[in-house]
């Protein structure tokens, strides 16, 4: 017995230590953290998989985008930077790039051009929110309510949000101020153009969370966006917001009697970031994955498989259809003229001086 | 059963207030499923003492009271909720029916001691309701999970079709994704990589902790002890990015060892209070004999101290194994993406897309934690049977 026992134990650990060795950072492999979900899944099928057609280089999803900039803290204090590529919302790629933790990158001379040759910097554009910053889609946070729990007329204007009497039951709305703090001034009647004005004063701030005080005991808050739809396929709640990729998903591809408000949607970017001090090998890797990956049709191909819109002015042309369903995508972006009639755009430079405060504020006022 | 106690029947005033409390409970029920608790309740209690009162007085026969009592309730529920609520008001209606008479012929003092006092009678089946609620609690979250995941909707809903039990409500494409999503698949097969081992080298250097530190004359035994069953104590957080940083210096983090390593670490102490406990029993002159007569200690060990200590052992084993299956924190922190666990994937999987998926693997881990646990505690007994016919 005991020979069989020490047996199998070495074996054991001869394998671990065999299995440990094979592992580590081989020479063809990638790791690139995104969202995870539906999102991995459309950039899984627009990016990686071609990539790793053409080049044989093998790509690991990690799904850990949420704490991404957590994590990064952690590897820069370790020195040990895991991760190869990292999809982030613009505002935690401003940060990161502040903090040194993401490189800098010459748009022109990393990307491609477009397909007509104007400069890859021209071709995104505004979107470009920092110089660390690769933009990849363009989307919306927005309103989504029941068809069926909103009688015979649905809602056509943000502040439907608002109106308890003619919708009453259950909002869901996120658990942080951006976005409902200027959904909440525009309802109260502050011009669109001065929204951000008033929310800069103190009184500004109060006026904001006592408007959304009036729906305060209406509302559900949520922290993962994948909450709202839950909750409107229940029927726990009338109307909620979320990104509009998620509820294009419970509409048209599960079905649900869900409709969707494209009113002052609030636009927002996310894309890659690199992390800062990648050794030579690994970041000439990543940069060859980048110029394919953002060029003008692959950014195209991944609305086929997402509501999210294209970064890329010269791919709006390109968007198809959807790639299971076969419905036109064009129409269900946030940045077609139809559905972008009236937008509020993140405003970076505002939330990045204001969301220390405005935040804590708005903690406290949730917990009173 | 043989009656302990001769019963008699219970006056009015006995029977019907506490049928009439035990409706107003059901009536909170039914009242909250139906936005009105307060009313619910006020018509329960009216309702139940009513029929109480009636079956009691005016139908001698009891089995036909309480057939009328079920019919009336189920199909009650029929009319006002249709098909499930017909189950439920079939079980209320069972219930009552047995509930008024056992109280009505004072049944319940049936298997009781005569000489306790209404006191203790009431003490005795309150207790026995507090324990049903407290198991109630417990296993109602556990329970719910399992329709949820047999959903034909990609949320966790109990659609109409499901309540109304229509097969197309139903499906098996939750499970059906686990099976073929490679996402899914990889993880099952990094967790089924990782507990194993981690649970080897848990119960190796557990046990060997435990015996050294069972040995009387081993120096500072309480500060080593304490310093083993440290990764159980500290928060697990703590443990995760202590662990990180130095995992990340010596070239372990993001390393298939490195977490084989780190679960090891958090099953240790489970293995060795395990054994520190069968130790207390096991009688160290057998070693000495053993000794007396040639064996050398492996040998000793092997065939003497293991075999005696082992239910300790493979209740450790069992421990680690779960600590490893079920770990999160520290994978997230010490593991990368190649090395992404079952727990891990549907922590991911919760945050960024509320799949049922997550419920069908929650309920083939339930179904097979229990045939682990069943089968840990059949061998347990088949031992025990062998070693009280084996002499000595």
């Amino acid at each position: 017995m005991n020979r069989t026992t020490a047996l199998l134990g070495s074996a054991a650990l001869a394998l671990t230590a065999a299995s440990a060795l094979a592992e580590g950072h081989m020479a063809g492999e990638m790791t690139i953290v995104s969202w995870g979900g539906a999102y991995s899944a459309s950039q899984q099928n627009a990016y990686h998989t071609p990539y790793m057609e053409n080049t044989g280089i093998t790509i690991i999803n990690d799904e850990s985008s949420p704490e991404a900039v957590a994590k990064l803290r952690a590897m820069e204090e370790a020195g040990n930077i895991t991760w190869d590529l990292v999809d982030v919302e613009a505002a935690d790629a401003i940060r990161l790039c502040d903090e040194g933790l993401a490189m800098e990158i010459d748009h022109d001379e990393v990307l491609a051009a477009a397909p007509d040759g104007t400069s890859a910097s021209d071709d995104f554009g505004d979107s470009i929110i920092s110089d660390c910053f690769i933009p990849q889609i363009v989307f919306s946070t927005t309103m989504g309510y029941r068809t069926d729990l909103v009688g015979d007329t649905p809602p056509s204007n943000i502040c439907a949000i608002f109106d308890l009497e003619t919708y009453p039951g259950k909002r869901a709305l996120n658990k942080r101020p951006l976005a409902n703090m200027e959904w909440a001034l525009l309802c109260d009647g502050v011009e669109k153009a001065d929204v951000y004005d008033v929310l800069e004063t103190e009184e500004g701030q109060e006026r904001a969370l006592a408007k959304l005080g009036t729906i305060k005991d209406q509302t559900v808050w949520w922290t993962a966006a994948a909450e709202t739809p839950q909750l409107l396929a229940d029927g726990e709640v009338v109307m909620g917001s979320t990104y509009n990729g998620r509820l294009f998903s419970a509409i048209a591809e599960q079905g649900q009697p869900i409709g969707m408000l494209w009113d002052e949607q609030m636009l927002d970017f996310d894309g890659w970031i690199v992390p800062a001090g990648l050794p030579e090998d690994r970041l000439a890797r990543v940069l060859d994955y980048l110029k394919f990956a953002t060029d003008t049709q692959r950014l195209a191909d991944q609305a086929a498989y997402i509501s999210y819109g294209p970064a890329r002015a010269s791919s709006a042309p390109l968007v198809g259809q959807h790639a299971e369903l076969g419905i036109e995508m064009a129409p269900h972006m946030p940045t077609d003229p139809n559905n972008a009639q009236s937008v509020l755009v993140t405003q970076y430079d505002f939330w990045a001086d204001y969301r220390d405060d405005i935040d804590a504020k708005f903690q406290a006022w949730l917990a009173q | 059963m043989v009656a302990l106690t001769p019963i008699s029947r219970t006056p009015v005033s006995f029977y019907v207030p506490v049928v009439a409390a035990a409706g107003a409970f059901a009536g909170l029920l039914v009242g909250t499923a139906r936005d009105n608790s307060l009313l619910g309740v006020v018509l329960g209690a009216l309702l139940l003492a009513a029929i109480a009162f009636a079956v009691t007085q005016l139908i001698e026969n009891e089995r036909l009271a309480r057939w009328a009592i079920f019919a009336v309730f189920a199909l009650a529920g029929l009319v006002m909720g249709g098909l499930p609520a017909l189950v439920v008001g079939a079980a209320f209606g069972l219930f009552f029916g047995w509930f008024i008479f056992w109280l009505f012929e004072g049944r319940y003092r049936e298997r009781l001691a005569p000489y306790l006092t209404p006191g203790q009678v009431l003490w005795h089946y309150s207790f026995r309701v507090i324990c049903g609620m407290i198991f109630f609690f417990l296993i109602t979250p556990i329970v719910v999970v399992m329709p949820l995941s047999f959903n034909a909707e990609d949320f966790f809903t109990f659609t109409p079709e499901m309540l109304q039990f229509k097969p197309e409500g139903y499906s098996l494409k939750h499970y059906e994704d686990f099976f073929t999503n490679a996402d899914w698949q990889q993880a099952l097969w990094n967790s089924v990589r990782i507990a194993p081992v981690a649970t080897l080298l848990s119960v190796s250097f557990g046990t060997l902790a435990a015996i050294g530190l069972s040995q009387p004359h081993v120096p500072f035994r309480q500060v080593i002890m304490a310093i083993l069953i440290s990764p159980m104590i500290v928060p697990l957080i703590i443990s995760a990015a202590g662990m990180y940083f130095f995992y990340s210096r010596i070239g372990l983090q993001g390393t298939y060892l490195g977490v084989v390593l780190a679960h090891a670490a958090l099953g240790i102490p489970f293995v060795i209070i395990t054994v520190t406990a069968t130790l207390v029993g096991f009688d160290r002159s057998l070693t000495r004999a053993a000794a007396n007569m040639g064996a050398n200690p492996v040998t000793t060990f092997f065939k003497v101290q293991m075999p005696l200590i082992l239910p300790g052992v493979i209740s450790g084993a069992l421990f680690a194994f779960i600590t490893s299956f079920d770990e999160v924190v520290v994978v997230l922190f010490v593991g990368s993406a190649g090395q992404k666990t079952l727990p891990w994937q549907m922590f991911t999987g919760l945050r960024e897309q509320i799949s049922p998926t997550i419920l069908a693997v929650a309920t083939i881990l339930v179904v097979v934690s229990i045939a682990l646990l069943t089968t840990v505690e059949m061998l347990r007994r088949r031992s025990e049977r062998l070693r009280g016919m084996s002499p000595g």
